[in-house]
């Protein structure tokens, strides 16, 4: 068994044991990297050669020599009988959206591409002060705008491992791309409106958006204060609790971070789901989406190969002892993404009018004749497309003369978001749920180029995922099958808050009980093709 | 509410908003924005009473859970030279801007 196929709980174990070093899993990871990853995504990165189009493309930034200098930290600790911490010699990688000290942090964008980060974000710090190795930074939509890495700045972008022809999902398509290519065994990404779950679906991971304020956004450049959340990427649930488990907790330096004490998530995460109360709602089964000349939403059945996965998921843990809750009221779910596109719009303009070519990042090279044309040029040359669109919406909707009609009202309707979840979850309420089931994705892995650049449709990848973020609630996708074209389908769980528990219990159940189906055998087509 | 963005806001949203766009880069951004409007105006049909608060955010913070006001002081900032090393212009230690548009007054 190569040394990547084992999860991060076991490779620490045996770091921590002897029976690896940390320096060996670096040499392993690193060569992994090489065998599957390509160039990484640079500025103006040209066209793309056959190879090109074959390979991953998650980094951005490798940063080996700092690796190894972790990894050898961290023998040497080992060496010294020191406690080197619970990841122990795992190698990580993390979405370039978050600050890591004397490393270059893009957000992909070029706006920031000189950037280096005088500081590191609080999760981050948390991870590497429990023995984890960062491999690098890993590619994103720019600023995270997006449901498919290919707004990048930095081409060329990710691609997805299953099928290099599609989309990895996003706006975390570099995380989740690389733990399912088995470049390095965890990946830090953030979650605004699904931009942990939507990729990992799409990837054939697991991937975690915890309640908010679970973990703290220190060094997290912010896209919606009050919907981003930090999140692990994984390859199997354990692995993401045990990464949360590293992360979460209290920071005095960020005001949103609960004070809440911290579980250890591995405890108790093998105890089943017998008794447990999971629901199923039709209000997440069906696709709605905007017609394009009228705006009217339009509806429609979900793909059979998605329904179907969800509904045999639901019958898997009714055969673990759980109990399926039929026709679950979530009503106000489905004005998730026009609620999206209001609130997180008005808090990206509002994060966004920091890059102005002053203080750190791009400053145009051409000419100007004042401040303000130095701004104009800075920012318009800086920024793509995506972080301009949302600049522009957010200005206009939480304008004095139209706040009311649109802001105001946005926050409302995510109240009653809010309300059916409480409701769900009410202990003395109608439905009494632990979880709710729903598929991940409306639909699997689409292919890169074909909704790039719509940017309404490609907002509607994110209509089962996005509520939870409204809501603040946990959510988790695990892999739930492959579609007959050999593409991953994710499964959706959603729990009250601070309930991570509840969803690494159910998500470990299901593994352990389709652990041998034969699904779970197949292998992303760039490893087969690496002969990995 | 039906509004639409018009090509005369557009101009004064870019402008407030200090981009700058050619003709071909303002059709796409105006045409995207009236798209993605036409999805917000979903949310007219949402029956709101008036005891519906508005959600700043989701999650509820309670006493256990929410972190205490930190002290009011200053610190002295730890790595001042690295900071002004990601300035584009810097001078004795100041970020240096362009002249700022100004008008005299009499």
């Amino acid at each position: 068994m190569a040394i990547l196929d084992h999860s991060a709980f076991e490779i620490a174990k045996k770091v921590q044991r002897g029976e690896l070093t940390a320096v060996d899993v670096l040499t392993a990871a690193l060569d992994h990297v090489a065998a599957v990853d390509g160039r990484p995504g640079t500025l103006d990165g040209g066209a793309l050669s056959e190879e090109d189009q074959a390979k991953v493309h998650a980094f951005i930034t490798l940063t080996e020599k700092r690796a190894r200098r972790q990894a050898e930290a961290i023998d040497e600790r080992i060496r010294t009988g020191e406690n080197v911490g619970p990841l122990a010699g795992v190698p990580i990688t993390i979405k370039d959206i978050y600050c890591v000290k004397d490393t270059p942090t893009t957000a992909a964008s070029r706006i920031l591409a000189n950037f280096v980060a005088p500081y590191t974000a609080t999760p981050v710090e948390r991870l590497e002060a429990a023995g984890a190795v960062t491999l690098g930074k890993v590619n994103l939509d720019e600023f995270t705008y997006g449901s498919s890495t290919e707004s990048s700045a930095f081409q060329p972008s990710t691609r997805n491992p299953w099928d290099p022809a599609r989309v990895p999902g996003g706006s975390s398509g570099g995380s989740t791309a690389a733990v399912a290519a088995r470049e390095g065994c965890l990946s830090l990404g953030t979650d605004t409106a699904g931009s942990i779950r939507q990729p990992a679906a799409f990837c054939g991971v697991v991937g975690l958006k915890p309640t908010y304020g679970r973990v703290s956004r220190y060094g997290l450049i912010a896209f919606g204060s009050s919907l981003d959340c930090p999140g692990p990427v994984a390859r199997d649930v354990r692995d993401a609790a045990l990464m949360l488990s590293v992360m979460a907790g209290a920071d005095p330096r960020d005001s949103t971070a609960a004070t809440l004490p911290v579980p250890n998530y591995l405890d108790g995460i093998d105890r089943g789901v017998k008794g447990m109360r999971i629901g199923l709602s039709p209000d997440y089964m069906h696709i709605n989406f905007p017609d394009p000349d009228t705006g009217d939403i339009l509806s429609q059945s979900l793909p059979d190969e998605i329904r179907a996965a969800t509904l045999r998921a639901a019958e898997t843990l009714a055969a673990q002892g759980a109990e399926i809750i039929e026709n679950v009221s979530m009503p106000n779910s489905a004005y998730g993404i026009p609620v999206y596109f209001v609130i997180s719009r008005v808090e990206a303009a509002s994060n966004l009018h920091r890059f102005d070519g002053v203080k750190y990042g791009y400053r145009t090279p051409s000419e100007f004749r004042d401040l303000h044309e130095m701004y104009r040029k800075t920012r318009a040359e800086g920024f793509g497309l995506q972080p301009k669109l949302r600049i522009l919406m957010g200005m206009y909707v939480s304008a004095a003369q139209y706040s009311e009609h649109y802001y105001q009202r946005a926050l409302k309707v995510r109240s009653m978001i809010r309300s059916d979840f409480e409701t769900a979850f009410d202990p003395g309420g109608p439905y009494q749920l632990d979880a709710l089931l729903t598929p991940t994705t409306p639909t699997t892995a689409f292919k890169i180029a074909d909704i790039y650049g719509d940017s309404v449709l490609m907002q509607y990848a994110d209509q089962f995922t996005v509520p939870a973020n409204h809501a603040g609630v946990p959510a988790i996708s695990i892999p739930g099958g492959l579609s007959s074209e050999g593409l991953p389908i994710g499964i959706h769980l959603i729990a009250p808050d601070f309930a991570e528990t509840t969803l690494f219990r159910a998500g470990y159940a299901f593994e352990g009980a389709t652990a041998d189906a034969d699904w779970r055998k197949v292998k992303p087509r760039v490893l087969l093709q690496a002969g990995l | 509410m039906s509004d639409e963005i018009t090509p005369e806001l557009f101009t004064k949203l870019v402008d407030l908003a200090a981009f700058a766009f050619d003709p071909t880069e303002a059709a796409y951004l105006r045409q995207e924005l009236n798209n993605q409007l036409k999805a917000i105006h979903q949310l007219e049909g949402v029956p709101l009473s008036n005891d519906v608060p508005p959600a700043a955010h989701g999650v509820t913070y309670t006493s256990e859970s929410r972190p205490p006001l930190r002290q009011d002081h200053w610190g002295p900032c730890e790595n001042p030279d690295e900071i002004l090393a990601q300035a584009p212009q810097s001078e004795a230690r100041y970020f240096v801007v362009p002249d700022i548009p100004h008008t005299e007054l009499d």
